[in-house]
């Protein structure tokens, strides 16, 4: 797994789309019949007069695979535009999960402590449990859930990653 | 003022107008110019039967099978670079027809299939004859739409024909609930000229400095290659022409694919062959020996790259194509110029024209010397002895009396489209309709029903073979209904041939049900339908069979007995390098044996 992630490198790639009714599940359809990669998808209207919606996946491939996959995405039709973010230029990334530690006495301390160096918020709470909001780059999401294993971690629920080009370009 | 005047006054005054969802799209249609549907009804498309039946501006052409239709919409597609129009209920006709779907996606032929729904509020309720139809074709089309509300109809409708023949052609669904189709909405004729899609811009021109890079990498050659395929064709004949000029203009060789066959003159001494898995000896080697390709429309499938890393190692490659997704898919090329094939080689020529290029005419003539050389092998050279007729003889002498004539030729899959696509020669475009990329059997006779269709007075021949002809055999039926004197040739060796063929070189001769051991009797098979039916079976009776059967009219279907296994070479086999090819027994084999990777590959 570990030599693949080294072999083909994560790309983040932003699809905006014309929001019918099935646009979606051609995206899916076309990575799944194609034999590509999702590790992470996210969609959602983004433009409600155009009527549009953005999907962010990220994928994971040689340069030959991901170039497949972006003129792939083009030729569908109600596709606006596609840009990987990971190949033009710097982008952010962020994810945010919700995290439910279920714990007490000194675990349930450490996990508040964790959660404060991670800038996670408490959004729920009872005498023994936490559900931490956190948000981050999917690295940061990833160290936080790892350091509430041993503290009492037993649900997790992640958006995904969305992304966005820094700068003043536009998409 | 009576009610008919009122009306008229109605349809004048007011721009857009009230009608059903049905006659929306009957007179979308119309607008469209489309003047033949190939069709099935059913429940669901009652509606749309009803408003058919009511006009006389569209002709219905009942066919046998849903599966047919789409072929049949194939046939017509190739044969005038029009879109083919299908109709077929829901259910079981939207599903009939997925494999037609998926032919012409793989081959990239316009095709609108209208396929009834049942109504929207029984849409996911498991009701009789519903199928998730867009759920099922979303893979095998360009697109597809489901109309939710009859006012969008007329605009659906033209969307679909502008999806279906711009940039990449392909099929495009639109799925017809039974209440849309019924319900009152409006029609506005849009301006078709001015018709833009709101996210679909397909590419026209290429890039001119990428045209002008390739035309100075052209002019640099020294064994130069035109590799052209089905692009050309779906360009069109102006397209072809303009490949006819620039192919003569710098004089270098030049190789089609199956689906290209016919935008070249296969009798210039120009063009060497098809290419592939069974093209020439000298067009391979010429592929993989050349040091510019110069790839037009064709999108370098496995059929002719053979194994990937053994294929044209030393060649610069230069690969237009309108669709970007196929420029660096299986090959890695030098320069991918994006656009309309016809219009790119338009700008290569006045390119050529305008920098005064000319080939290096003495690395070509030495280039000419070494295609020379590879096509005195002559490898497609058979020797017609004995009493059985062979199979390329029997194409031979099919072409020779045919080739004068205005003629299409539509092919099954298998042996028999192989040898008819290596001895059959096309000089135009749309006169050869087969099917390639999918390789769907059955294919042959419902194309030929709509090539028929829409050439009612040319001739058209189905070169079958006895297997595949089986597969879609219930369109004589449609054949007869409307007198189409269609010409089945049938190659009929008893064999599943091609398959035969791979258990013969690659599975030890086991010949694993591929013997057909009840075929029907071809003559009183023809005879039952009401056509007529011949038995050819003697060489040397060979040319007047065929000239009888070309003489009768209405439609015949010739049985042709020929040799039972005989093979078809050349062959690249699966897994070998495309300049590794294994020839016929006259010639003395080069052929790579069957490696255990190759095995593997289809």
């Amino acid at each position: 797994m570990s030599m693949e992630t080294e072999v083909n490198p994560r790309h983040t790639i932003a699809v905006l789309v014309d929001n019918e009714p099935g646009v979606l599940a051609r995206v899916v359809g076309l990575f799944s019949g194609r034999g590509y990669n999702i590790e992470s998808l996210t969609v959602a209207e983004v433009d409600t007069t155009l009527d549009r919606s953005r999907i962010n996946i990220v994928t994971s491939g040689d340069q030959m695979i991901i170039d497949q996959i972006r003129a792939q995405l083009e030729r569908l039709v109600p596709v606006f535009n596609v840009v990987d973010l990971t190949e033009e230029g710097p982008s952010i990334e962020r994810e945010l999960a919700l995290v439910r530690v279920v714990g007490k006495g000194e675990n349930r301390i450490e996990a508040l402590r964790v959660a404060d160096i991670f800038r996670a918020r408490a959004v729920d709470s009872t005498l023994g449990s936490f559900v931490f909001e956190v948000t981050g780059d999917s690295n940061k999401v990833n160290a936080f859930i790892d350091l509430m294993r041993p503290l009492g971690l037993r649900e997790v629920s992640r958006t995904g990653v969305v992304a966005i080009a820094r700068g003043a370009e536009s998409m | 003022m009576s009610a008919t005047e009122q009306s008229l006054m109605d349809s004048e005054t007011v721009e857009t107008r009230t009608m059903s969802g049905a006659e929306i799209l009957i007179r979308a249609l119309t607008d469209q110019g489309v003047d033949v549907i190939f069709g099935y009804p059913g429940g669901a498309v009652l509606p749309i039967y009803d408003a058919l039946f009511a006009q006389n501006n569209i002709r219905h052409i009942l066919v046998r099978q849903e599966g047919g239709a789409v072929h049949a919409a194939e046939g017509y597609a190739r044969s005038t670079g029009k879109p083919g129009v299908v109709l077929v209920t829901s259910g079981p006709g939207a599903t009939n027809a997925v494999t037609g779907l998926t032919d012409a996606m793989m081959d990239s032929i316009p095709i609108v299939c209208l396929t009834g729904q049942v109504a929207t509020h029984l849409i996911g309720n498991d009701a009789f004859q519903e199928a998730d139809t867009i759920g099922i074709t979303r893979p095998c089309t360009k697109h597809n739409y489901l109309v939710k509300d009859t006012n969008e109809m007329g605009r659906i409708v033209h969307e679909a024909f502008y999806v279906a023949t711009h940039g990449r052609p392909g099929p495009v669904v639109i799925d017809l609930p039974k209440d849309i189709c019924v319900n009152q909405g409006t029609y506005e004729m849009p301006d078709l000229a001015s018709l833009r899609h709101k996210t679909y811009r397909p590419p026209e021109h290429g890039d001119a400095a990428q045209v002008r890079a390739a035309v100075e990498l052209m002019a640099g050659a020294k064994r130069p290659l035109f590799y052209t395929g089905g692009g050309l064709i779906n360009s069109g004949p102006e397209a072809c022409a303009k490949l006819r000029e620039l192919v003569q203009l710098t004089g270098y060789p030049i190789t089609n694919t199956l689906m290209g066959l016919g935008a070249y003159p296969a009798s210039d001494n120009q063009f060497i062959g098809m290419l592939g898995m069974h093209g020439t000896y000298e067009a391979n080697h010429a592929m993989h020996d050349c040091d510019v390709m110069i790839c037009l429309g064709a999108r370098f499938d496995d059929r002719i790259t053979g194994r990937l890393d053994a294929f044209s190692p030393g060649s610069k490659k230069i690969h237009v194509d309108i669709d970007p997704s196929s420029i660096n898919k299986n090959i890695h090329v030098d320069l991918g110029i994006i656009g309309d094939v016809g219009l790119v080689i338009g700008q290569m020529l006045d390119c050529w024209k305008a920098e005064g290029h000319a080939p290096d005419r003495a690395a070509l003539a030495d280039w000419w010397t070494v295609i020379q050389r590879w096509r005195s092998r002559d490898c497609l050279a058979y020797h017609q002895g004995g009493d059985v007729i062979l199979p390329q003889h029997a194409i031979k002498r099919l072409y020779e009396l045919t080739k004068d004539k205005d003629v299409y030729v539509t092919t099954e899959v298998g042996q028999h489209q192989m040898w008819a696509a290596q001895y059959y020669k096309f000089e135009e475009p749309n006169r050869w309709m087969t099917s390639g990329g999918l390789g769907t059997m059955g294919y042959g006779l419902p194309a030929a029903v709509g090539v028929q269709i829409a050439h009612p007075e040319a001739l058209v021949i189905d070169i079958a073979g006895e297997a595949s002809t089986m597969m879609n055999i219930q369109e004589i039926s449609t054949a007869m209904q409307y007198r189409l004197p269609l010409k089945v040739f049938i190659l009929n060796n008893r064999w599943m041939g091609m398959v035969r063929q791979w258990q013969q070189l690659l599975h030890g001769s086991r010949f694993s049900e591929t013997y057909s051991e009840a075929l029907p009797d071809f003559v009183k098979l023809a005879d039952a339908f009401g056509a007529t039916g011949m038995v050819i079976d003697d060489p040397k009776t060979l040319d007047d069979d065929i000239q009888r059967m070309l003489d009768t009219d209405g439609m015949v279907i010739a049985d042709v007995r020929v040799a039972q296994e005989e093979n078809c070479f050349p062959m690249v086999p699966s897994g070998a390098a495309h300049n590794e090819m294994l020839l016929g027994t006259d010639q003395d084999g080069v052929g790579a044996p069957v490696s255990a990777a190759g095995q593997a590959l289809v």
